[in-house]
């Protein structure tokens, strides 16, 4: 059915066949590389002999994907604590690649590839890039940032690989990067939403319309955003946003990615295998039922991950996809568990907060979450930038939009927030990932 | 007549209102009257310039928000009691004033009014008869 399906669509790319694998066929290539890697990690790495050790766990005693719940999870701390290659199942001399993702405390984690592991990475990417419909027919712009981050040069080698026309722009420098989407005629761009959100706002500035560009694809990814935020995006550029995801800890960007149904994120399962479980109790949950993603890597040769514990919070689609993809789906990524704040008692995460401040604006305007403490007491304030739209010569008027935007929030969060409005520019730019909350509650 | 208000967003901080006096200044635009309305986190600057249209450029150039309102100025003789047959009038059609500032002369006041229906206050203030409005031209000519 679904190979009927794939051959019927004239968008169909070729890089998207494993995307089709029957059910059966897929579980049977996960378990043979999930045991693969196993053995790999256990006699090529000391960590994994060791946490398999303590839990008298051998290689062998992984027979079918129903032994994966007995496994040890690793969490971010185990990259730290094994920096930097520690966890480096290949000797030097085979690794090629090094990135790096900035820890926000001390040590950055490395990730580490061989060339059999960038030669999956670009696949999975050209996979991603072909669910949004990009083909060796259009021009890419990747605007993430190039460096030891992996989200430029994963974009890059993917839609190189595709055969489309690349311009390598990294981030930054909003105002040319405007000008190569007008002079080149890009068709397709890849960066982070919040800095798509700001290239929207440079070019209204400009006087450049987006939506008279031959602009028509963007793929997301690298932060959680919300569905208000997509449509924000696909009505102020007139084009469609496209889901991505992925995590150096696993290879980058290239492991789920939206596909033109633009509903939740296929995983590439062929080469990692998606499990949610629940944070507290540590127990497996079964599909549909919210949790954290946890992630293996299948055939990651240089740095094996068993287990992974991503902090992000999703759940997996239990309906088949209409775009006819038998690999499965995971939900949205609106938050991370590690985003969340709490304030008094209460669980928050800023993606609340923002779709109450797009639900009461008609554009997303820039906001900034600040925590402070007084006296014991927890204070939310959020800081949103006055906009043309919004600003009249009346105080009143004013006022009572302040008040709205308070009232939407407190609604969400259940306790007093100030909502205070600042002049345009005051909320410092992201060219990477968008810094929404601020905790000065150490500070006090 | 009625006039062009300039209304200007600002922060409520210091350094706020010299940032765009001195934008203005560079661009050698000359402030008639001011007012200014302030709240804790922000203040409102309206002012009443001959270039308002430049001066809404250059200010949006900087990314400073403004927006153009129409007011109505009109001349009351500078004696007690010269604004009330003004206000009489509005509040027999229910004209509500959102808010008001004036500058002297030395024999008559101008009064910029900021009036929620600023047409029929024309109007029904030209059928008063007892004042005087104020042209751009006469305002800005000295």
């Amino acid at each position: 059915m679904s190979q009927y399906k794939r051959m019927e669509n004239p968008m169909f790319n070729p890089v998207s066949a494993p995307d089709y694998l029957p059910p059966e066929k897929l579980r049977e290539l996960q378990t043979e590389r999930f045991a693969f890697i196993i053995r790999r990690a256990y006699e090529n790495v000391p960590f994994y002999r060791r946490r398999m050790d303590e839990k008298n766990l051998k290689p062998e005693d992984f027979r079918t994907l129903d032994d994966v719940k007995k496994l040890p999870f690793t969490i971010k701390a185990d990259l730290r604590d094994t920096y930097p290659f520690g966890l480096f199942a290949s000797p030097l001399k085979d690794i090629v690649r090094l990135h790096a993702s900035s820890g926000t405390t001390g040590k950055p984690i490395v990730v580490a590839y061989t060339q059999s592991d960038l030669d999956v990475w670009q696949e999975t990417m050209m996979r991603t890039m072909a669910a949004a419909g990009v083909s060796k027919d259009d021009i890419v712009q990747v605007a993430f940032g190039y460096g030891l981050f992996t989200g430029g040069l994963g974009a890059h080698y993917g839609a190189e690989g595709l055969g489309a026309t690349v311009i390598p722009a990294s981030g930054g420098n909003t105002e040319r990067q405007i000008m190569l989407m007008k002079d080149f005629g890009v068709t397709a761009v890849a960066c982070t939403p919040s800095y798509f959100v700001h290239i929207i706002e440079v070019a209204e500035k400009m006087g450049v319309d987006l939506h008279k560009l031959p602009l028509r694809r963007g793929m997301f990814g690298a932060e959680p955003w919300t569905e208000e935020m997509r449509r924000h995006i696909e009505e102020g550029a007139g084009i469609r946003a496209f889901d991505i995801y992925g995590l150096s800890e696993i290879t980058g960007p290239g492991v789920g990615a939206a596909c033109e149904c633009q509903c939740g994120l296929h995983i590439f399962e062929d080469h990692y295998y998606p499990e949610i479980i629940d944070p507290d109790t540590l127990e497996v949950l079964p599909d549909g039922r919210e949790g954290e993603l946890v992630l293996s890597t299948l055939s990651k040769m240089a740095m094996p991950m068993i287990r992974y514990r991503t902090r992000d919070l999703t759940s997996i689609m239990t309906e088949r996809c209409a775009c006819g993809r038998t690999i499965r789906r995971i939900s949205k990524i609106s938050h991370r568990s590690d985003d969340m704040f709490i304030i008094r008692g209460v669980n928050v995460f800023p993606s609340q907060i923002e779709t109450a401040i797009l639900n009461e604006g008609k554009n997303l305007p820039h906001y900034q979450i600040i925590l402070t403490r007084s006296h014991g007491l927890d204070n939310v304030e959020v800081d949103i930038e006055m906009t043309q739209e919004m600003f009249s010569d009346k105080v009143s008027a004013i006022e009572s939009l302040t008040a709205r935007f308070s009232h939407a929030i407190e609604k969400v969060l259940g306790i007093r927030v100030a909502v205070k409005m600042l002049p345009p520019n005051s909320i410092p730019r992201s060219e990477g990932k968008a810094k929404r909350v601020i905790d000065r509650r150490g500070n006090n | 007549m009625k006039l062009n208000q300039l209304s200007i967003f600002a922060e409520n901080k210091p350094g706020s209102l010299n940032r765009i006096c001195s934008i203005l200044a560079e661009n050698n635009i000359d402030i008639l009257t001011l007012s200014l309305a302030d709240t804790t986190d922000f203040g409102i600057l309206r002012i009443i310039t001959k270039d308002w249209e430049k001066a809404r450029d250059v200010l949006t150039e900087n990314r400073i928000i403004v927006r153009v309102t129409d007011v109505v100025a009109v001349e009351v003789p500078n004696r007690p009691g010269g604004m009330c047959s003004i206000l009489d009038t509005l509040s027999k059609y229910s004209i509500n004033v959102e808010y008001m500032y004036a500058f002297a002369a030395t024999k008559a006041a101008i009064i910029i009014l900021r009036v929620d229906a600023p047409e029929m206050a024309i109007e029904k203030l030209k059928a008063d008869g007892s004042v005087k409005f104020v042209s751009p031209e006469d305002i800005f000519q000295s």
